[in-house]
């Protein structure tokens, strides 16, 4: 056990890095603010130490100089941590238009991945070097957060809503994925691995797995079996707008909003349909709470956001 | 000789005997007592609950206890020592007995109400040990939902009830010191020649009432969602999580400083007294104390930084986290200065004083990482939180709150206690505690999430350390408790001034007379006037204690 004892974690992201220099420079200020206060109260303890015939000390009031001084260095070196720590924090938060996209499900207590392909993986993720991955994450019970050490980031995993995080990894190995938001029982069991391939090696990975049917593929059948089909084309059955070029849309709504159509606004209105309606419509659509998984209406996004919506459509038409 | 014995001198102890006595006081300094010994009751409850978390991290399997066992002892250890031990720990015992004494009235303005707020805190706790004894609650202390309100098996509504209830006491404690403070101050005590102790505890009591009753709503929106199926919280029927984080924080940020603030008057005081001098800067330091109360309310976003709240609100939380920092050292610097040219001596209260600026200045400088946007990403949920915020409840809070019961313990019992035993204790305290939470800054930032019952092996030399120091701050707390409660027979007898510090306090006799003060003291001095500044007038100096 005496082993193996690092005191920083791997660095396996283009982020990493760039977190731990930030870092480095709060535990220097802290370093050096701390280390002044010891050794001041040390130093100023002992010189002045109470003595058998010692006097009383006079009054010193205070000094508005010194209030000062220790008022705006510690205010400027704060505001250099907010502006470092706040434009690493805007990277860290918006994925890159290019990565590529894996849907990441908790639920208590393990990780669904599945990959744009159709690959599935189960406490696992294999991602290639040098290739942007954005994470398009839910949970299906209680709130989870995905957390690997080894590229510096981490996002809470919520029930109802979609949340994003990336990375860019810069080293092969197998990292660590940790749940870090406490989830029930086996919580600590919640575990699993990142690992970081060679691209070639990641190509093999992928080959020597059964082919799959790609996610947007998925959806699509999804979309065929739920009916959603019937209603959302030209000549539906019922009136619907249409879904083709939608994901990325401006959506104009009853009342006179408009809202983008995002992933959020795609899994709302497939589980409360009522909760906005596109203007010019009735809503009569019913909901899919309970008759789709989380896995399933993220399948379903994939296709609305893929070619094959568009092609399909015109295909019938 | 054959004088007769002069009759005994009639305090507030001896006045009247019996359990009943004790049970329908109004007097501010027994209902100090009464607190006393039930949040020392949940102290040690909660400590056992620690003792056996750090005896299961000794390995990396989870091979001591249960998964859910862990869960629930972690809980219940977070739930009895923020509620029902930090929360009222220095205002519920030292300042009832001292906030009247300091500004020179004989009680607190509501003595019933007072009473009251003791019984509601001891309602409270009892069903929370119902809940524990009923087969504990795994929510941890944040009681976050969903998984609070729908997926937890285990007595949450029992829990939230008896924090719900305890909630009442802190809202009329605070609500008593602040009226108190407004209008029972003696003739000439001014708000500036208050004690710093009194200011701490003001600005304490405004976060008592603003704050506690948004705690109080959530845990009953909690209640409803988990009895009747509201949807509040819970999105699968139709709820919001992240409110219920919003809602929580609001609370549970301030009282941070509920459990801080009151520490920080402490060592004022301490600080003052042992070296002999005025607190350097007094009016910085009594407005930090309300700057942080403010200030502290803005600031609850940033435990939610990778929640899903939005980039620009994280960014608004951050910026004003760190302005809530800068009084704080703004406190920590003119502390430090106050030492400069003082006559310091190292009694046991002064070594927990100092100890507490130590590490109180560690626990604030590692809450700089916490509030940079970047870092926190990574250090969120792992043991770099738990060691941050250990330093500021037990490094800070806990070191300030011993410290205070060694200073105030002759004037509360009239007995001293034994000084080479208690400055022995602090100094294993102080040696167990580093021992014990340092490690787990190394730990939070190699990733280990917080909350894990297992963990992976490269983590097991770091706990271990821990493991052990645990045991060594655990030995520092039991010594006090065995040398206090034999120095309330055997300790020398004490006499009104102990230490020859300025204060309303040590101007009456130890223990204190029920009323407090024979006749009411007349106030033509600043809070700590010890010598001027030619160094005149002062009281005469202690002879230093040797080292």
């Amino acid at each position: 056990m005496w082993q193996n004892l690092p005191l920083l974690p791997e660095q396996a992201s283009t982020i990493a890095p760039r977190v731990d220099a930030l870092f480095v420079f709060v535990l220097g200020v802290a370093v050096f603010f701390a280390g002044l206060i010891f050794v001041s109260i040390v130093y100023l303890a002992v010189k002045y130490r109470r003595r058998a015939d010692a006097a009383a000390p006079k009054l010193i009031a205070g000094s508005l100089a010194l209030e000062l001084l220790w008022t705006v260095i510690p205010f400027g070196l704060t505001m250099v941590m907010f502006v470092w720590g706040a434009l690493l924090f805007v990277e860290i938060q918006n994925p890159p238009a290019d990565a590529l996209e894996i849907i990441a499900v908790g639920k208590q207590w393990m990780w669904k991945m599945q990959h744009p392909d159709g690959h599935q993986e189960i406490n696992e993720l294999h991602v290639p070097i040098g290739r942007r991955i954005k994470l398009t994450m839910t949970s299906e019970d209680v709130i989870h957060s995905f957390f690997v050490p080894a590229f510096r980031i981490k996002m809470d995993v919520l029930p109802g809503r979609y949340t994003t995080t990336w990375f860019e990894a810069t080293r092969p190995g197998r990292y660590r994925l940790f749940c870090a938001e406490f989830c029930g029982t086996q919580h600590s069991g919640m575990i699993g691995s990142v690992t970081v391939l060679e691209l070639s090696e990641f190509e093999s990975w992928l080959s020597g797995r059964a082919v799959g049917t790609s996610t947007a593929k998925m959806g699509e059948s999804l979309f065929q079996r739920l009916g959603c089909a019937s209603c959302h084309r030209p000549d539906g059955a019922v009136p619907a707008p249409s879904l083709v070029g939608l994901f990325g849309s401006k959506v104009a709504l009853e009342g006179g909003r408009t809202v983008v159509a995002d992933e959020g606004y795609i899994r709302e209105s497939i589980i409360d349909p009522r909760a906005k309606i596109v203007a010019g419509y009735q809503p009569v659509m019913p909901t899919y709470r309970g008759l789709i998984s989380e896995d399933g209406i993220l399948q379903i996004i994939a296709y609305l956001k893929s070619a094959e919506q568009g092609k399909g459509e015109a295909a019938r038409q | 000789m054959s004088a007769a014995q002069p009759p005994p001198r009639i305090h507030y102890l001896n006045v009247s005997y019996g359990i009943r006595s004790w049970l329908v006081t109004t007097d501010h300094k027994r209902i100090a007592w009464l607190y006393l010994l039930s949040i020392t009751f949940f102290f040690v409850i909660g400590g056992l609950f620690a003792v056996f978390m750090r005896l299961e991290l000794l390995t990396p399997e989870g091979d001591l206890v249960q998964a859910d066992t862990y869960n629930k002892l972690f809980t219940l250890h977070g739930v009895t020592m923020v509620f029902f031990f930090l929360i009222p720990s220095i205002p519920a015992v030292l300042g009832n007995f001292l906030v009247p004494i300091m500004i020179g009235a004989r009680d607190l303005a509501f003595p019933r109400l007072n009473l009251a707020s003791w019984y509601i805190y001891t309602l409270g706790g009892a069903f929370t040990l119902a809940a524990a004894a009923a087969g504990g609650v795994d929510t941890g202390w944040t009681f976050y939902t969903p998984y609070s309100s729908i997926y937890s098996n285990t007595h949450v509504a029992l829990t939230v009830v008896g924090i719900f209830i305890t909630g009442f006491s802190s809202i009329l404690t605070g609500l008593n010191f602040i009226v108190t403070i407004h209008k029972m101050r003696a003739p000439g005590m001014t708000w500036f020649r208050l004690p710093l102790f009194i200011w701490a505890h003001y600005a304490t009591s405004i976060i008592f009432v603003l704050g506690t009753p948004v705690l109080a709503i959530t845990l009953v929106l909690v209640a409803l969602e988990r009895l009747f199926h509201l949807g509040i919280f819970d999105p699968a029927l139709g709820g919001d999580p992240i409110l219920f984080q919003h809602l929580f924080w609001f609370y549970s940020h301030p009282a941070v400083y509920i459990m801080i603030l009151p520490a920080m008057g402490v060592v004022s005081e301490l600080i003052a007294c042992f070296s002999r001098k005025r607190i350097f800067g007094y009016d910085f330091v009594a407005f930090a104390s309300l700057a942080i109360a403010v200030i502290g309310f803005l600031v609850w976003g940033h435990h939610m930084f990778v929640s899903g709240q939005s980039v620009y609100a994280s960014m608004v939380f951050s910026i004003l986290s760190f302005l809530v920092a800068i009084p704080s050292a703004i406190k920590v610097f003119n502390w430090t200065a106050t030492l400069y040219k003082g006559s310091v001596s190292y009694d046991a209260p002064m070594l927990y004083a100092l100890g507490f600026i130590g590490l109180f200045t560690i626990g604030g400088l590692t809450g700089l990482f916490l509030a940079t946007l970047g870092i926190d990403v990574h250090v969120h949920d792992t043991y770099f939180v738990i060691a941050h915020f250990h330093y500021i409840m037990v490094g800070g809070a806990v070191m300030g709150y011993l410290g205070g019961i060694h200073f105030w313990w002759p004037k509360m019992t009239g007995r001293t206690y034994p000084e080479g035993w208690a400055r022995l204790a602090a100094l294993i305290v102080f040696i167990g505690f580093n021992l014990t939470f340092f490690p787990q800054f190394l730990l939070g930032y190699l990733g280990m999430p917080r909350r894990y019952h297992a963990y992976p092996p490269e983590f097991q030399v770091l706990n271990v350390m821990s493991t052990a120091g645990a045991s060594i701050l655990g030995t520092g707390y039991v010594i006090p408790l065995i040398y206090l409660i034999w120095s309330l027979r055997y300790g020398a007898v004490a006499g009104a001034n102990p230490w020859l510090a300025k204060g309303l306090e040590w101007q009456t006799s130890s223990p204190p007379p029920t009323d407090n003060f024979e006749i009411t003291p007349l106030v033509t001095e600043e809070a700590y006037a010890y010598a001027d500044a030619e160094g005149e007038n002062d009281l005469p100096l202690r002879k230093p204690v040797d080292v």
